[in-house]
């Protein structure tokens, strides 16, 4: 994921189908697991963590929808309402019958890849924009349905408090518990991506993407791996609304709406569509952008406006900044931040020359 | 390469920027505001955010509280749930000890933290009615009356507008149909029953443009003798120009709190298409109040016009309504501390509860914030659209509080 040396020496599939193919790789996975589960944590204040800890939501969800749209390229504007399908599983199974996370987890998962392969079902005849309209009205759907049913949505305002996630009598209720919580789940779902990239299933993701007649041709059952993309890519939604869940401890269906749908979209175009690592980057980028460019905006925002104005200018100026940035990003590098990362690399394997 | 270059430039000033936040000075008391100024519900944030921060600069300009300047954190967080729990956590890293939250989703996100770090927090006019309960949720503060009390309120004014009784009249409840504009629900229903009217509802599916069918539907076949209009957004216009076009006068319809504003009028053409149409607020309306002009002579005193937020007098009274209500409890934390500085969450927590009979004079309703009741008792006051403004049809008003605290209590 984050080093490739120049060259291919690979004598056996298997050493071709390595997940960490170099030595460095694996040190630098140590050096990560390190910081994020050891330091970070121990280091780091409230405020930061929880900062970190919606990035990692966000990555969870984001790499949900890069399965489907990067990998198999189906395209999907309902992915917040997979997220309010787990969320609302989830919230209802820890009320209802007092369920741990263990179990309400991948239910909200299952559940949301049980939504998605119905969702799904369009896929298998329409292409490009007329599926995205397609997954635009499972988006209103999923939210009028939960919005409508008591039974669903149970408590007041539609909206149902969950307990904190305990484990062995543990109550996970600190920024820095959850942080532990929330990054291992997140952990979790990265693994899980890479693996599936490099499998079988990867690859028939892949060939459909890039032609889906070449891929039938070859032997892939188109219509089964779009499906399995709508499910898998609705399972990790539904994960990340349960994560989401957890993490405000509540289930609210205002938290699913239709610009969070294209909040994550943003994520994995600015990213780098079908990439692990651009998921990342793009769901850090979504979700801290605002937040760097508003303390930007109020530190130096302080010499230009006065007084009652600023807040008015900040809010103003950060939608700008926003917008400007990421079509500033999109024209310097089209494939995303994730090829952006690699130019920089580039430029320093070789530096201090220019080949 | 060179964009590469230039771009890790950028990078290492925003970082630098970052690092160097400022942080609280010492003798500062930090409040935390959210605010809405770019995400749906901008029509009303960028009125009522302005309310909050004159309100804090007239106070500090006298001196701010017993000595003390109160340093204002405000951050947009565009109706979104991320960016609002991020903007609570820099909130409570920056030692604030009060936080006005903005929206529903936020606020019922926010109140299991409120909680356990024990900070109180307001939501004039957002979250569940049942956030009024001081004993079930201690550190949350509705600070306004809630869906409950402006229903039950809205019942007592169409019963004093149809002559004190309301056996075998018909009351539409026209709402948009989304949690919110459903809360209500079960007090009129409660009070259809006790007080023998009929109670229709019509939903408006949202974004509520669109109500012919319901609006005919209450005018011409049911022949409502009152109308309770509960809508958000745009919606409030629409159904002021398609009852008037229907011939039912508008004097028997009663908006509650978010079909309200001065936006609302002008979206429906101006004052003239609104005429007789009747509001519901929680903080006064109209700009007759001796608060505004201190914060208008102030701004005079910089050389300076008022700020033209201030026209739009319903959002931006709601927002000095926060602000006034905020530094009053601040102002009780630090008397009972002796005139310290040194306040806690929980402090300004007591401080609100010792709330009464603070109005400056009639802008705001004359509360009594206790430990059970965080609403302040749910009182409202009628304004009526008469010529070009808002002219008030009651005094402070509730209705039917027993009903509404046995509501609350057994919810």
């Amino acid at each position: 994921m984050f080093h490739r040396e120049s060259g291919y020496y690979k004598t056996t599939y298997a050493a071709d189908m390595e997940l960490f193919p170099l030595p460095i790789t694996k040190a630098a996975i140590v050096v990560i697991c390190v910081l994020f589960f050891g330091l970070f944590p121990a280091l780091m204040t409230d405020y930061y963590i929880s900062v970190i800890n919606l990035c990692a939501i966000a990555v969870v969800g984001a790499l949900g929808l890069n399965i489907l749209v990067g990998y198999t390229g189906q395209i999907s504007v309902g992915h917040a309402a997979f997220m309010s399908v787990g969320a609302y599983t989830a919230a209802n199974l820890a009320t209802r019958w007092d369920l741990p996370f263990w179990i309400t987890l991948p239910a909200g998962g299952f559940m949301a890849m049980g939504v998605g392969l119905i969702v799904g079902l369009p896929s298998l005849r329409v292409k490009g924009l007329y599926l995205a309209i397609a997954t635009l009205a499972a988006q209103f759907i999923i939210e009028w349905v939960i919005n409508h049913t008591p039974a669903i949505s149970g408590g007041v305002q539609a909206s149902i408090e969950v307990p904190r996630p305990s484990l062995a009598g543990w109550d996970m209720d600190t920024q820095t518990e959850m942080y532990y919580f929330l990054m291992f789940f997140t952990a979790l779902a990265i693994i899980g991506t890479l693996n599936l990239a490099r499998s079988r299933i990867g690859r028939a993701f892949i060939a459909i993407r890039d032609q889906d007649i070449a891929a039938e041709i070859i032997g892939i059952n188109v219509y089964r791996y779009k499906l399995l993309a709508f499910g898998l890519s609705s399972f990790y939604a539904g994960v990340a609304g349960v994560m989401y869940t957890y993490y405000l401890g509540i289930a609210n269906y205002e938290m699913f709406q239709l610009p969070i749908s294209i909040d994550y979209l943003a994520m994995i175009i600015i990213g780098g569509l079908g990439s692990v690592l651009g998921t990342i980057f793009g769901a850090v980028f979504i979700t801290l952008l605002p937040v760097v460019v508003r303390v930007f905006m109020e530190t130096v925002g302080v010499y230009f406006v006065e007084g009652v104005y600023l807040a008015q200018v900040i809010a103003q100026m950060r939608l700008i900044l926003f917008g400007g940035l990421i079509i500033l990003f999109l024209v310097v590098e089209p494939e995303g931040l994730n090829k952006l990362w690699q130019n920089i690399r580039n430029y320093f394997r070789v530096w201090p020359f220019s080949h | 390469m060179k964009h590469v270059r230039s771009g890790l430039l950028a990078a290492s000033v925003v970082a630098a920027a970052t690092l160097q936040a400022a942080t609280a000075q010492a003798d500062e008391i930090v409040v935390g505001m959210q605010c809405d100024r770019t995400g749906p519900t901008q029509t009303v944030g960028t009125f009522l955010c302005p309310g909050y921060h004159d309100y804090v600069k007239l106070i500090n300009s006298k001196g701010g509280i017993d000595g003390h300047t109160i340093k204002v954190l405000e951050i947009d967080h565009e109706y979104k749930v991320p960016p609002g729990m991020e903007a609570y956590q820099r909130f409570k890293a920056e030692g604030a000890v009060i936080v006005a939250i903005y929206g529903t989703p936020h606020t019922q996100a926010l109140t299991p933290l409120l909680h356990s770090d024990k900070i109180p927090g307001t939501s004039p006019g957002f979250g569940s009615a049942a956030a009024a309960n001081g004993t079930k949720y201690p550190y949350l503060f509705p600070i306004a009356a809630t869906y409950w009390s402006q229903g039950a309120a809205a019942v007592q004014f169409a019963k004093d507008q149809l002559g004190g009784e309301l056996k075998g009249k018909k009351i539409a409840y026209l709402y948009y149909d989304n949690p919110a504009g459903r809360e209500p629900l079960p007090i009129l229903q409660k009070l259809a029953e006790m007080e023998g009217f009929q109670l229709k509802e019509f939903a408006v599916p949202p974004p509520g443009v669109e109500m012919k069918v319901q609006v005919q539907d209450i005018a011409r076949r049911f022949r409502a003798d009152f109308v309770i209009n509960h809508t958000f957004g745009k919606a409030p216009s629409v159904s002021i120009n398609e009852m008037t076009r229907n011939g039912f006068k508008l004097s028997k319809m009663v908006g509650l709190v978010w079909a309200a504003g001065e936006s609302n009028i002008m979206g429906a053409g101006g004052w003239d298409k609104a005429q007789g149409f009747n509001v519901m607020q929680f903080a006064g309306a109209g700009s007759d109040y001796p608060v505004l002009d201190e914060i208008k002579a102030l701004y005079k005193s910089e050389g300076k016009d008022a700020p033209k937020e201030m026209d739009s007098t319903v959002y931006y009274n709601r927002g000095l309504l926060a602000a006034a209500l905020h530094l009053k409890a601040i102002e009780n934390a630090v008397r009972a501390k002796g005139g310290s500085s040194d306040i806690t969450g929980e402090d300004v927590k007591n401080g609100f509860e010792k709330i009464r009979d603070f109005t400056l004079d009639g802008i705001l309703p004359p509360m009594a914030i206790t430990k059970e009741d965080h609403e302040g008792g749910g009182w409202v006051r009628i304004f009526r659209v008469e010529g070009q403004g808002f002219k008030p049809v009651t005094e402070w008003m509730h209705g039917y509080r027993d009903v509404v605290v046995e509501m609350v209590k057994s919810h």
